[in-house]
């Protein structure tokens, strides 16, 4: 247990750089998710921290100490691999107990920890088997549990969940979320998948092109987004985007995104926006904002038409597609509203939801 | 017309399938009959060498009678004068002890050689890794003479202990060769686990590497057997007296004098010296083939 912080650390590998000095502070016990696309860097971070890979420059503490220059056995870290990294020759006890040995644990205690992790992941009968005879979700536990039984200072998950179906991996997803609240301890966890960075994470950390875009809870990820990357890759559908211009009509602001569409800006947030009047923007609205009109929206101004192009149902909800002055944008509707692809429907644009972009920068204004 | 066109279809879907087995049917036919003619042709020689074996010193030399079978009777004669009266125990336990020596040193030297080559990246590694299996295409037939300045330099010409000092020139580039693809065909992941887990270098190779690639250790392993048990230019070229003989070149030189061979002792010592060889392969062939192929594809 153990608080983990970056400052400004780079790593470049030859005259890539993987990492541009990202500066990032873990308190103890928090669970905190790196999520982005590919090579965006988070592998790498995940790494550093590991001691896997060397730190081109800024410095790496745990608990409070650097440990730039400390071997990865030295930093009291457990790491869960993407491909479970089991070793092949030895049986899920050996594989668990393998750290312990080797740092001349007296027997005795090994077994009691060993049992003990076993019981918390629900694998106790499945100690004498060797990973070949384990499916994957068996063997992602095993991995688990040879992270658990050292009871180290840090936890490392690089993408533990890839390797499995879709199922199973909601499945294990809820499991790691248990073992954290059961063995409470810090917690760096690496994905590309948004859905287990906001289930999972107390913090996300977005990054992209090797930078931090934004770290934050993962409500306030959803609903302040600081830049137009971190507003596209989370949530999913992800939130639709149009080019559009702040108009001033000498009632409010409106925001046009078509000749025939413009949509009024909310009092709430006039104030913040009046600067802006007159400029190309980027309008952006999550799909879950897009939907029939409900009894409960009075505010007809917020309405419009649109003529669906697709249209897919998924039970619960109905997706529904299409396009605004040829950028394609997608609504979520109740299944019982929708109409079919071809037919014109009247949608409702939850305007308190808005975000407005700058197109230059890519901040969210 | 639907049920005409439908039995019609139904017709020629058997006619498909009936010609499916039978072109399955001839390719294993050809096959088998293929495997056949080079199952005798390679048997052949082995055959011509028991056959000879098992008979005296008079039917061997008498021209009249069919070479290929034993007609005056079986006889152990042939091997009883080898073990007795020849030296060919002396060579048997020279070869045994040079192959035991090289086969250890081969190991040690070729498995810490391609776990460093293979997983520690240092400044040179692949180009070094390339010439080591460079050095393994000159031919020994070039080295013996560059060779024999050297092992007599450090005094063991005539010294089956100078084998032990050649031999690994052969079998070392060879066997660090393949357990580099060996070793690099183990994930990435599982040195890295094994760091964490707190494993220095030395116990990684021990406790993780040398299990894991097992198969490939015994497929170099016997590799370096086969190198050193069947070795003949270099005892050719530096060992002469007999008490230093091994087993290939021993045989040859005590059994054949000037223009006498004496075949019936030559295809006994051959059989006996062949055994050891026969035996390992048929314990560890399954491990031997696992082994290459799998260094092969580096999966």
């Amino acid at each position: 247990m153990a608080e983990v912080a970056l400052r400004n650390v780079i790593k470049r590998f030859d005259d890539v750089e993987a990492v541009r000095s990202i500066s990032l502070d873990i308190p103890d016990n928090e669970f905190v998710v790196l999520v982005g696309p590919s090579g965006c860097g988070k592998s790498t971070t995940l790494r550093m921290i590991a001691g896997l890979e060397e730190v081109t420059s800024g410095d790496i503490f745990i608990g409070g100490e650097i440990v730039n220059d400390r071997p990865p056995k030295d930093r009291d870290i457990a790491m869960v691999f993407q491909n479970y990294a089991l070793y092949p020759h030895m049986t899920a006890f050996e594989n668990m107990s393998f750290g312990l040995k080797l740092r001349k644990f007296p027997k005795d205690e090994i077994r009691k920890r060993v049992d003990n992790a076993a019981r918390i992941l629900d694998i106790t009968e499945l100690l004498d088997r060797k990973p070949k005879a384990l499916s994957g979700g068996q063997r992602q536990r095993v991995a688990m549990g040879r992270a658990i039984v050292r009871n180290p200072k840090v936890f490392l998950f690089d993408e533990p969940l890839s390797n499995l179906d879709a199922k199973l991996r909601v499945q294990m997803r809820t499991e790691i979320k248990r073992v954290h609240q059961m063995v409470k301890t810090t917690t760096v966890y690496v994905t590309h998948d948004q859905v287990e960075a906001m289930t999972l994470a107390d913090r996300v950390v977005v990054m992209n092109n090797g930078s931090i875009e934004q770290i934050a809870t993962p409500q306030d990820l959803y609903h302040h987004p600081k830049t137009r990357f971190v507003a596209g890759f989370i949530g999913s559908p992800a939130m639709n985007f149009m080019r559009c211009r702040l108009e001033h009509n000498g009632v409010g602001l409106r925001v046009r995104i078509s000749a025939m569409v413009s949509l009024p800006v909310p009092p709430s947030q006039s104030a913040q926006y009046q600067s802006l009047a007159g400029k190309e923007l980027i309008f952006g609205l999550r799909p879950e904002h897009i939907t029939e009109p409900r009894r409960s929206d009075r505010d007809q101004e917020c309405e419009f038409a649109a003529t669906l192009d697709v249209v897919e149902p998924m039970g619960m909800e109905t997706m529904v597609f299409f396009t605004v002055d040829g950028q394609e944008v997608c609504g979520r509707v109740d299944p019982e509203s929708a109409a079919r692809p071809g037919e014109v429907m009247r949608l409702h644009a939850n305007m308190d939801r808005m975000h407005l972009i700058d197109p230059q920068t890519g901040a969210v204004l | 017309m639907s049920t005409a066109a439908l039995s019609v279809r139904a017709g020629r879907g058997f006619g498909v399938g009936a010609s499916l087995r039978r072109n399955r049917r001839w390719a294993l036919i050809t096959s088998y009959v293929f495997l056949i003619i080079f199952a005798i042709f390679f048997l052949i020689p082995p055959y011509y060498m028991v056959v000879t074996a098992l008979k005296s010193d008079a039917e061997v030399a008498r021209m009249a009678t069919n070479p290929w079978i034993v007609a005056d009777g079986f006889t152990l004669e042939q091997f009883k004068i080898l073990l007795t009266q020849t030296d060919f125990l002396i060579f048997f336990k020279n070869t045994v002890i040079v192959t035991v020596c090289v086969v250890a040193i081969t190991m040690v030297v070729s498995v810490l050689a391609a776990f460093s080559l293979g997983r520690m990246k240092f400044w040179g590694s692949s180009i070094l890794a390339t010439g080591i299996f460079l050095t393994y295409l000159v031919p020994d037939t070039l080295l013996f003479i560059p060779l024999f300045q050297i092992v007599k330099a450090v005094g063991l010409l005539n010294s089956y202990w100078g084998m032990v000092l050649v031999y690994p020139t052969l079998t070392v580039p060879f066997c660090t060769w393949i357990m580099i693809g060996y070793f690099q065909s183990i994930p990435k992941e599982l040195d890295e686990a094994a760091l964490i887990d707190g494993a220095g270098h030395m116990q990684m190779l021990t406790k993780i590497f040398i299990p894991v690639a097992l198969p490939g250790i015994i497929a170099a392993m016997i590799f370096a057997f086969t190198v050193s048990w069947a070795a003949f230019v270099y005892p050719m070229a530096f060992l002469y007296s007999a008490d230093q003989q091994v087993l290939t070149v021993g045989t040859v030189t005590s059994l054949i004098r000037a223009d006498v061979y004496k075949w019936g002792m030559l295809m006994a010592g051959a059989l006996v010296a062949a055994a050891p060889p026969l035996v390992i392969y048929a314990f560890l062939m399954d491990y031997y083939i696992a082994g290459l192929t799998s260094g092969a594809t580096k999966g």
